[in-house]
């Protein structure tokens, strides 16, 4: 029999109108890493709650080495030495990291903390690990790779052998992922059990010993990951064929349809410019990718160009019109679509109803107003038209409160109203981040769709796959600067990764501007 | 000159320590994440059954116990009275600050029926009242030139402990991540609702004591009808400007209570030659703290979820 650390038999948990988990069942081995893939909503949070003592499940039992335990809260399952790393992160931001680190399981004697007792374990086991860390840096003032290092920290410092990792690469840098699932083998090699959640398949495949897949709250299987394919996985996960390869023409560029030159942007973030001087331009029919680590200006860069933020200095023109000074509402009227990063901050207003978020823009036409009145009826049967047309699956149709939709279809909301507004250029940020393989495909092909009728497409985007995959032209931004363009199709991955981290660079400046 | 910052040293110490004790209470509390705007009338109700127990108390008990007593009733119906406040944010997850409002509103009320009621037992005459008269000299002693009273001694203890407390044990630590971000405290176990009380509750008890120390040691009558005289928010202003630490309370306390004093030496010294009224002066320290909160508060070191009622299904 193997040996196994946690067994999670049976489990079904009900929540009024869903059953979020039916009979799953899920084996962890001594020091294995146990994928676990599935869609958004497929049921994967709900049962690692489950198992950290958040819910608790309506039918079957949890095994810890063998013996049936309950979980009624995560102290419990501390005590089991179950530890989580959450998706977002549990970190008290004003803290030190060693004040994080030993929060809840300090060392003290009669009530007074005992640091410098926590300190040597904590330094100890960040050498043994390779977790390296600055234990008297506050927290909101380290990267978010090392937060996540803290976070597993924490885990350790508990004595936890069993991890979860709830979609621990979501946040993270390319770098950072590699260096996670490095750290990832090295716990596992140490005899610690991981339970990884994801639904990205690279790294399932690179970093996984074994896969068990959820889809709509059911079990579907386990498999080993040296018998399968990406391919594989994501037909258990979809419940269908998906294309992880995107079909596309060869593009067939038209004329300059936006125009930037010289823009520099003061940084959000800190004193120096975030962008430096960039010129480039996209044209009718192609797709313009600035790929980039996040950070280096890519963001900025954005926002000058939607009017989100003023530029320092520099041109924009759009169609041959100078929008270097117009106001968002000029843009987006004069044939600019955004479909921004930050989809609760940019795009929506999560507590209006779904048809009110579809007329955002433009509720003053006067297809949509009259006299300043909106014509509620006109508002909701296009609502209704679009949610149709793009598929956005919704509980209460146009009414919808945005805030209870799933972050897919939230997307979806807005590309809708982006597409539909027939813009001439189409500037997309990050569009899939955060969203499963079929939200993925149907966005993708979407913007594709959108390519061959004729619209200019720039994306911004940091994950390499999807570079690859969707654009026909690369530019590479480094702290600031373009710092290489490429034919999507005359590059590989690791040049890009190249020039990304500023190991390479050309200089593009003067002949993008031609 | 000297009488006259003698005399401003006199009435700096004596409102600075009264704000310091009402500024703590509302770091501990904010700490937690609750707001308590409820600190004006917390002062007011530990003030009155305070000096009611200074009335009421045998006369013949050795002083130590008298004064012992005294404040510890203040600090506990100051804890009993912010009570209602914890229930209210913290069980039902009410607004903070319009629970607040509302306790600032009742306190005075409570104060005027409790005063009317007690005078109309003692006496027939003047029996509508809303004045208390007390015996005042039992909490005050002199060092030197100085008039010194045992809240300026308790209060500098009380100081250095909230400093421990807040930033060297288990419980600060517990308590300020609460104020933070309670959904990390409760991942790692802690109880945010029980911290969340121990942070009321220990603001009642100080703003308690607070309010008893800005009645007793200046005065032997007090008119309950103006309440405690917005002290209790000017302590709110010393908090924010004390970026919630228990040092930086402390000096801001003292630069508030300076324009504060500036009013019971307005006629004694040079400012006499400025010829301006009485009322200016009084209006120095709220003027103060609205200038220097619109240039401090933008830096603000606020706990990030207080206000926030914590909801365990939230994540």
């Amino acid at each position: 029999m193997a040996d196994y650390v946690i067994e999670m038999l049976g489990i079904s948990k009900y929540f009024p109108g869903i059953k979020a988990n039916d009979n799953i069942t899920l084996q962890l081995k001594r020091g294995e890493i146990h994928a676990l893939l599935g869609e958004n909503g497929a049921g994967k949070s709900t049962l690692m709650s489950i198992l950290f003592g958040l819910y608790q499940p309506d039918e079957g039992v949890i095994k810890k080495d063998g013996k049936v335990v309950k979980i009624n809260n995560p102290n419990d399952a501390n005590d089991l030495r179950i530890g989580m790393v959450h998706q977002h992160f549990k970190l008290v931001e004003c803290y030190s990291v060693l004040d994080n680190i030993i929060l809840g399981v300090e060392p003290n004697v009669a009530g007074i903390l005992q640091k410098q007792e926590a300190r040597s374990k904590i330094m100890e086991l960040s050498e043994k690990y390779g977790l390296q860390i600055d234990p008297d840096a506050i927290v909101e003032n380290i990267t978010v790779g090392m937060q996540q290092r803290v976070e597993i920290l924490k885990m350790l410092y508990r004595d936890n052998d069993v991890l979860i990792f709830d979609e621990p690469t979501a946040v993270l840098t390319p770098q950072e992922i590699t260096e996670l699932m490095s750290i990832m083998k090295k716990l596992a090699t140490e005899g610690k059990s991981i339970l990884f959640i994801s639904h990205k398949l690279a790294e399932i495949m690179t970093v996984a010993d074994r896969c068990s897949v959820l889809r709509k709250g059911k079990y579907i299987g386990t498999v080993d990951i040296k018998d399968t394919t990406a391919e594989g996985l994501s037909t258990m996960m979809v419940g269908r064929k998906v294309n992880l390869k995107l079909e596309k023409k060869e593009a067939t560029p038209g004329e300059v349809i936006l125009d930037v030159n010289n823009l520099t942007v003061a940084s959000n973030s800190s004193k120096k410019d975030a962008v430096k001087n960039v010129s480039f331009n996209v044209k009718r029919g192609e797709i313009v990718c600035i790929a980039g680590i996040e950070g280096n200006g890519q963001a900025e860069l954005i926002q000058a160009i939607t009017g989100l933020s003023k530029q320092k200095k520099g041109k924009l023109t759009l169609c041959d019109k100078d929008i270097s000074h117009e106001s968002i509402r000029y843009r987006s009227e004069h044939g600019m679509s955004h479909i921004p990063e930050d989809r609760h901050k940019h795009g929506l207003v999560l507590d209006y109803n779904l048809a009110q978020n579809i007329v955002l823009q433009r509720y003053r036409e006067p297809e949509f107003s009259k006299f300043g009145f909106i014509k509620f009826d006109a508002v909701k049967k296009y609502a209704e038209k679009l949610i149709q047309k793009f598929d956005v699956r919704c509980g209460q149709g146009a009414e919808t409160i945005v805030r209870s939709m799933s972050g897919g279809n939230q997307q979806k909301a807005i590309i809708a109203r982006e597409i539909d507004k027939n813009p001439e250029l189409l500037i997309t940020v990050q569009p899939t981040r955060g969203l499963d393989v079929g939200a993925i495909e149907y966005i993708h092909k979407a913007i594709l769709e959108q390519r061959d009728s004729g619209k200019a497409i720039l994306l911004v985007s940091l994950e390499l796959d999807e570079v690859m995959n969707l654009s026909d032209r690369i530019l590479v931004m480094y702290e600031g600067e373009l710092v290489g363009e490429f034919k999507s199709s005359e590059v590989d991955t690791e040049t890009l990764g190249l020039y990304m981290t500023g190991a390479k660079r050309d200089n593009i400046t003067k002949e993008a501007t031609k | 000159m000297s009488a006259g910052l003698l005399i401003l040293i006199k009435f700096t110490l004596l409102s600075g320590i009264v704000l310091m004790y009402v500024a703590l209470g509302g770091c501990f509390s904010e700490h937690s994440g609750v707001i308590n705007i409820a600190l004006e009338g917390v002062m007011v109700i530990g003030g009155l059954f305070g000096i009611l127990t200074v009335c009421c108390i045998p006369k013949n008990l050795p002083s130590f116990l008298i004064v012992t007593i005294s404040i510890l009733v203040a600090m506990i119906s100051g804890m009993i009275y912010s009570s209602l406040l914890a229930f209210a944010s913290i069980n039902l997850k009410a607004d903070q600050t319009i629970g607040g409002t509302a306790l600032n509103i009742l306190a005075t009320a409570i104060a005027l029926v409790v005063v009317k009621h007690y005078n109309s037992t003692i006496t027939t005459n003047n029996a509508q009242s809303p004045k208390l008269n007390y015996d005042n000299s039992l909490f005050i002693f002199n060092v030197g030139p100085f008039t010194l009273n045992v809240f300026i001694i308790l209060g500098i203890v009380l100081l250095v402990l909230s400093y421990f407390v807040l930033y060297k044990t288990r419980f600060g630590l517990h308590l300020r991540a609460c104020g933070e971000h309670p959904q990390a405290a409760d991942s790692v176990g802690i109880n945010v609702y029980k911290m969340r009380w121990a942070g009321v509750l220990i603001s009642g008890a100080l703003a308690g004591i607070g309010g008893m120390a800005y009645i007793v040691p200046s005065v032997q009558e007090w008119n309950f009808e103006v309440g405690v005289g917005g002290m209790g928010f000017l302590a709110l202003a010393v908090m924010i400007f004390g970026k919630w630490n228990p040092g930086y309370i402390f000096l801001g306390s003292l630069f508030f209570a300076v324009f504060k004093s500036l009013a019971n030496i307005y006629d004694s010294t040079f400012l006499a030659s400025f010829h301006l009224t009485k009322e200016i002066y009084n209006m120095m320290p709220f003027i103060a703290s609205l200038v220097v909160l619109m240039f401090t508060s933008k830096n603000s070191k606020a706990p990030k979820a207080e206000g926030i009622p914590y909801d365990k299904g939230m994540r």
